[in-house]
């Protein structure tokens, strides 16, 4: 069962259109994870499940019910931000328990007192419990914020971007703890990030937005392997699929392909003497473990991986094989196999 | 071009140090980068480079030329701080000219210089426009422009992609690496961030509190960390490492970990009974049945062509990187297979990586 839904929600703050038409259903126990850049609409759609703010069209469901018209507190909702937000006078047990002691829910403390003590595990940070929150690190403390809402059973967790302010090494921490902590509870978790890594890694499903309207959505392998458009395929990828004009290519490509999408792992190079088009080796960039080496096809740049032991110097010259390429038409939709729309 | 050298220099600010004697040559015409976390000593090393800070004690050279006490503006030295910042109320071509202007050159010779910068930068046709409307790398491009213009000897850098978001940056790490092999500069760069400096550097120095903790090639810092320090500091995701208790004998080939023996490089010393750390690549890691090294996975992160799957054992936690097309479940009790020639082992006390036949072969680069 859905456990939260949008019907064809749109919002608009003044001539901005900020969410348009979107419709999204996040089952019981799933993760579901928004992606897309700054002012797609992601923390928008967050806000109006919320009750932060109204839609100008369309219902919002949580657990079968239509709560459009409800405010904040009435929706079973957990809000966990960007920037942790916590008490700096309690204590980290006194923070975990605060939302357990707002009068609306009156849990009894001995409750609390198992509902802290087994979220603080869960968290790793059961040895903190009797720390003020400002002697934390801050990874400490962006725990003790997603643990405070993490003591309620909401039926929807909302997380926007919870993990941005860390440190590189914290948040690949975090991120995995993340996810064996949404499995071990089943929690249902919906999760705006414009970090590929965090959708990729974490997500069950996918939803990659663009100005206001959600383009595909998808389990991370689907949205990898079959993007629905060019624009979808460049949002996932490190370094950025190659999009190549299709006259680059010669003229064995199905009709109507205009752009020849070909992720850095699926383009081989061979010595120049080979079947395939001739590339120019422009820059070879060391990464340890691979190598991404830029090259010119005639003007247009490309990236491609090489083992690090294979011998390559700028100024070589190359021919390459493509697998796998994915095919796109004028307006950048994704073409099948055969240059018809399809899901080849 | 210019070799910049710096012999056993120091700096310290009142009871702190914050740069311990450093040693080392930036060759003419290398892209340099100086590697660590905040608080390393890594801009004060720099900034005593640019003559924007006095060592307490020690040389630099500049071609051979001894600027330890001359001020900045005495050094041909251009130093770049975040690349943003540009006068907003000039255009493109007065904003490049600045530096020009600001010391007496002649008309023509400041017009000669802008636009050859400009076409170096490939911005010639905004010359007159105004840098408010510019788009993001259109205004990098600008104040770099600023900085070649003068054509200085050498080029400081100072974590100039700091503010950029993670795609922007890796576009400008191309272009930058790019502009100095086309003006043939010699260029130190700072950054924190690991992946810049192995993209761009032909020679990396890994700072920490305030020392140089290894000089080398990207590959052979990757391939061959002299410390855990830099053995965690390198790759995404970095190093994995197994403690062991163990007694080590020169020509040991293998150490025991959980009973389990696993094959590594030939050892070339001595050690008596005491705790060393077995260091792993992710991409060296491999799952095999018949493995007695056995550990159970905790998560698995897809991205993409592969995969990132942890797994905990009794000595510590490994990663793995392995093709997307593997199954994993969470849960599960794997055995693994490290693969031998790549392995690094480190005093665990001191951090410092044991001589092996892996240290002792050829250098790349």
């Amino acid at each position: 069962m859905a456990e939260v839904a949008l019907l064809d929600v749109s919002k608009s703050f003044g001539a901005v259109e900020a969410v348009r038409g979107l419709s999204l259903s996040v089952a019981h126990g799933e993760f579901v994870v928004l992606l897309g850049p700054t002012g797609a609409g992601k923390t928008t759609t967050l806000r109006l499940i919320a009750g932060l703010e109204r839609p100008d069209q369309g219902d919002v469901v949580i657990q079968g019910r239509v709560v459009t018209r409800e405010i904040p507190a009435e929706r079973d909702v957990a809000f966990v931000f960007q920037q942790y937000s916590l008490y700096p006078h309690l204590t980290v047990y006194d923070n975990l328990a605060f939302p357990l002691r707002s009068p609306a829910r009156r849990t009894d403390e001995k409750t609390i007192r198992r509902r802290v003590q087994q979220i603080s595990e869960l968290l790793h940070i059961e040895s903190k419990l009797g720390n003020r929150a400002t002697a934390l690190s801050g990874g400490e403390m962006q725990r003790v914020a997603i643990g405070r809402a993490l003591v309620r059973e909401p039926a929807v967790y909302l997380m926007d971007e919870p993990l941005s302010s860390l440190d590189a090494k914290l948040r690949a921490e975090l991120r995995l703890e993340l996810k064996r902590i949404q499995r071990e509870l089943g929690t249902t978790i919906l999760y705006v990030t414009h970090d590929q890594i965090e959708a990729m890694t974490m997500a069950d499903r996918i939803g990659v937005m663009s100005e206001g309207a959600l383009i595909q959505l998808g389990t991370p392998r689907e949205i990898y392997e079959r993007p629905n458009s060019a624009y979808v395929a460049g949002r996932l990828g490190s370094p950025v699929i190659n999009l190549i004009p299709a006259e680059l290519l010669g003229n064995t490509l199905p009709p109507r392909v205009r752009t020849v999408g070909l992720r850095t792992e699926h383009i081989r190079i061979s010595p120049a003497d080979g079947p395939g088009p001739r590339a120019q080796v422009h820059w070879v960039e060391h990464l340890g473990d691979q190598n991404h080496v830029h090259l010119k096809l005639a003007t247009h740049s490309l990236v491609t991986l090489a083992d690090p032991g294979q011998p390559l110097r700028a100024g070589d010259q190359v021919s390459l094989e493509f697998e796998s390429p994915l095919y796109f038409d004028q307006a950048g939709n994704r073409l099948g196999t055969d240059g018809l729309r399809g899901h080849a | 071009m210019a070799e910049i050298k710096l012999e056993t220099v120091a700096k310290t600010f009142g009871t702190f140090t914050a740069v311990k004697g450093v040693d080392f040559t930036v060759d003419h015409g290398s892209f340099f980068v100086i590697l660590g976390p905040s608080g390393c000593g890594k801009t004060t090393t720099l900034r005593m480079m640019a003559g924007l800070e006095l060592p307490t004690s020690g040389r630099i050279l500049l071609d051979s030329e001894d600027v330890t006490a001359l001020p900045a503006s005495a050094r041909d030295i251009a130093f770049v701080f975040q690349l943003f910042a540009l006068y907003p109320h000039m255009n493109v071509r007065q904003n490049i000219a600045f530096p020009l202007r600001c010391q007496n050159y002649p008309r023509a010779e400041i017009r000669r210089s802008v636009e050859e910068t400009a076409r170096l930068l490939r911005i010639a046709h905004l010359l007159d426009r105004r840098v408010g409307g510019l788009s993001g790398g259109d205004r990098q491009r600008v104040a770099l422009g600023r900085a070649i213009v003068r054509r200085p000897k050498a080029f400081l850098m100072d974590e100039p992609l700091g503010a950029l978001d993670s795609e922007f940056r890796r576009l400008m790490c191309g272009e930058l690496r790019e502009l100095h092999d086309r003006i043939d500069a010699t260029t130190v760069y700072i950054t924190h961030d690991q992946l810049e400096a192995m993209a761009m550097a032909d020679r990396i120095a890994i700072m920490n509190q305030g020392r140089v903790e290894q000089i080398g090639t990207p590959q052979e810092i990757y391939d061959r960390p002299g410390s855990m320090f830099v053995a965690d500091f390198i790759g995404a995701p970095p190093m994995s490492f197994l403690t062991v208790q163990a007694t080590l004998q020169r020509g040991d080939r293998s150490i025991k970990v959980d009973g389990a023996p696993v094959e590594m490089p030939q050892l070339f010393e001595d050690r008596a009974e005491g705790s060393f750390a077995l260091g792993v690549r992710p991409e060296n890691v491999s799952f095999a049945d018949a493995s007695s090294l056995r550990g159970h996975v905790i998560g698995a992160e897809y991205l993409g062509t592969t995969q990132i799957v942890t797994v905990t054992t009794a000595n510590g936690q490994i990663k793995a990187r392995l093709p997307s097309g593997n199954t994993v479940r969470v849960g599960e009790t794997v055995g693994l297979a490290l693969r031998p020639d790549k392995l690094s082992l480190f005093d665990a006390i001191s951090g410092l990586a044991l001589p092996s036949a892996l240290y002792a072969g050829d250098r790349d680069g």
